[in-house]
């Protein structure tokens, strides 16, 4: 006779007139595959943890998200957000299905024109760009937005030397009703200096003013901040049109799409709360369709769109390291992914999933990471099936910001993977090796010989 | 280690305690142990049928099982060998 599936014994108290959540056990089913490659066989072959993609999910994603937009509004152009997710493999996904690359520093620029990407096709935005940075992307006539005036100066004066007039936009930043307000990157479209810094770019006459730009926020829930920030770019283009008779190309109206995670503390699931890419289109387009612009003038409408992307697109899979009380009696799983690879767990509830069969039993479980510090926690409440020492898990949700935030500590960063639309498995990242780093030391000669 | 003599459980893993009214919920294999402990079952006996009927090692199942047990104390649930003795 085959032996039953062994499950530790647990007992839990039952409150009456308190159900969890909704009534509702967080989990059914456990997920045993991905994309039709079985979980079980990816940790044995590339090891735990591990990030997965699915290829098919970034394109479908995609798709929806263009489809949202260009049913709607006749000009559409999306750009990669390299900081989400820059690994080169996701990039030519994204580049494959037709989007340009937006970068925020010359490494990230560099990674585009080092992914094939015309210089043209190449948004720059973010702070600090250095000379050499806003030589290079004048040189290849990529579009470079305007931070702060400083950075004006420095390419007037790169116009001196450099035979090539500069295509130019500037970032503005504004009250959409939004609290906190992002006013930190850009002009500030209230107080004038977004109009001021658009006189002076136009005044010089040594730039090509391309479009504005603007980035309200991340992780937006609200669609209608969207169209306020539209109705405000459109009124500083209809400015310019009536000024210096000047025909903005583009506007961009930056990322900021909630992705499906839910928030910490919050008390909805995120897949139900976030608004849809149609709602966000819907916002947008409106807004710009009902502006002023003449109809053969209508702007290109240009999106930054990150998470929303790619969170969906990625899986971290780990292992089971040991199960635990606290003093207080609460049970404790440690898992051998901590936060410095899942750093949006510091924002997110993530949503986990036992990567084998389980019974309909749970437990109110904190999940916490190896790193032996008490900010490594993943989940500090979750209702899990009982998982043992060893068990596999599939953490949701995990494909924006991980992979370039993740933090080398006190362990080396693990394999990526992507799935194909076939179901073929291919290694995109190796994992870190003692070599990755010592190849970066250098030791001191007096410090090489000691005693102990 | 004894199950107080006036608690009750269902085979579907109802955990009955009416010193108190507290109610419980009791997975398969935790009403498994809660029978063999009602009978007097040794530790050594109840390991012999869990590893006998469940595919586990040893050093899990007691792990889990001290757990459990020390759970049924914090609970109420267990006699002491002091209240055993009186
Ligand atoms: C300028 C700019 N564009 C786009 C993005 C992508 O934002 P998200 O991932 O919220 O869509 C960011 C992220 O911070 C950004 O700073």
């Amino acid at each position: 006779m085959e032996k039953q599936r062994y499950e530790r014994p647990i007992i839990k108290k039952l409150e009456t007139g308190m159900p969890n959540k909704f009534g509702m056990r967080t989990e059914y089913a456990p997920m045993t595959q991905i994309d039709g490659v079985s979980v079980k066989e990816l940790i044995k072959e590339y090891g735990s943890p591990l990030f997965v993609i699915s290829e098919s999910t970034i394109r479908s994603t995609i798709k929806k998200a263009k489809k949202a937009f260009t049913t709607r509004y006749p000009k559409v152009q999306f750009a990669w957000s390299y900081k989400t997710n820059y690994l080169d493999a996701v990039c030519k996904v994204f580049h494959q299905e037709g989007s340009w690359a937006e970068v925020v520093s010359g490494f990230e620029y560099k990674k585009a024109i080092a992914n094939g990407v015309s210089g043209k096709k190449i948004i720059f935005n973010g702070p600090d760009k250095s000379e050499d940075d806003l030589r290079m992307a004048i040189e290849n006539e990529s579009l470079i937005h305007i931070d702060h005036l400083d950075e004006l100066y420095t390419i007037l004066e790169l116009t001196d030397v450099i035979n090539k007039r500069p295509k130019v936009a500037i970032r503005v930043n504004m009250d959409t009703g939004i609290y906190p307000m992002w006013d930190r990157f850009g002009f500030n479209y209230e107080n004038g200096q977004a109009w001021d810094a658009l006189n002076k770019i136009m005044r010089s006459g040594k730039l090509e003013l391309m479009g504005l730009h603007s980035h309200i926020g991340t992780f937006m829930l609200s669609a209608s901040a969207y169209a306020v920030a539209a109705s405000k770019l459109a009124d500083l283009a209809i400015g310019i049109e009536q000024k210096y008779n000047h025909t903005i190309k583009y506007i961009d109206m930056g990322g900021g799409f909630a992705s499906k995670n839910t928030l910490k503390g919050s008390y909805l699931p995120g897949f139900d709360v976030t608004p849809s890419f149609d709602d966000f289109a819907e916002a947008i387009t409106t807004t710009l369709l009902n502006s002023n612009f003449k109809n053969s003038e209508l702007p290109t409408l240009i999106l930054e769109t990150g998470r929303a992307l790619i969170d969906e697109a990625g899986y971290l899979l780990g292992s089971v390291v040991a199960n635990k009380r606290t003093s207080s009696g609460k049970r404790n799983t440690i898992i051998d992914v901590g936060v410095n690879i899942l750093f949006t767990s510091f924002w997110y509830d993530h949503k986990i999933t036992p990567a084998q069969p389980f019974t309909h039993y749970t437990e109110t479980t904190q999940i916490y990471g190896p790193l032996c510090m008490n900010i490594d926690v993943i989940r500090e409440n979750i209702d899990l099936p009982l998982l043992n020492k060893g068990d596999h898990f599939v953490i949701h949700t995990v494909g924006a910001y991980n992979m370039t935030q993740w933090m080398q500590f006190i362990t080396l960063r693990p394999n990526v993977v992507m799935i194909d639309s076939n179901s073929k498995v291919h290694l995109i990242r190796e994992r870190e090796s003692m070599e990755t780093f010592s190849s970066l030391e250098k030791v001191p000669e007096h410090l090489k010989k000691f005693e102990l | 280690m004894r199950i107080n003599k006036n608690i009750a459980i269902s085979d579907m893993g109802f955990v009955f305690n009416p010193v108190n009214g507290e109610s419980y919920s009791v997975n398969p294999i935790g009403v498994e142990i809660i029978n063999l402990l009602k009978e007097d079952k040794s530790y050594e006996e109840i390991k012999a049928t869990i590893l006998n009927n469940y595919s586990t090692d040893e050093t899990t199942f007691e792990k889990d099982y001290f757990d459990f047990t020390n759970l049924l104390l914090h609970l109420n649930l267990t006699e002491t060998e002091d209240e055993k003795n009186n």
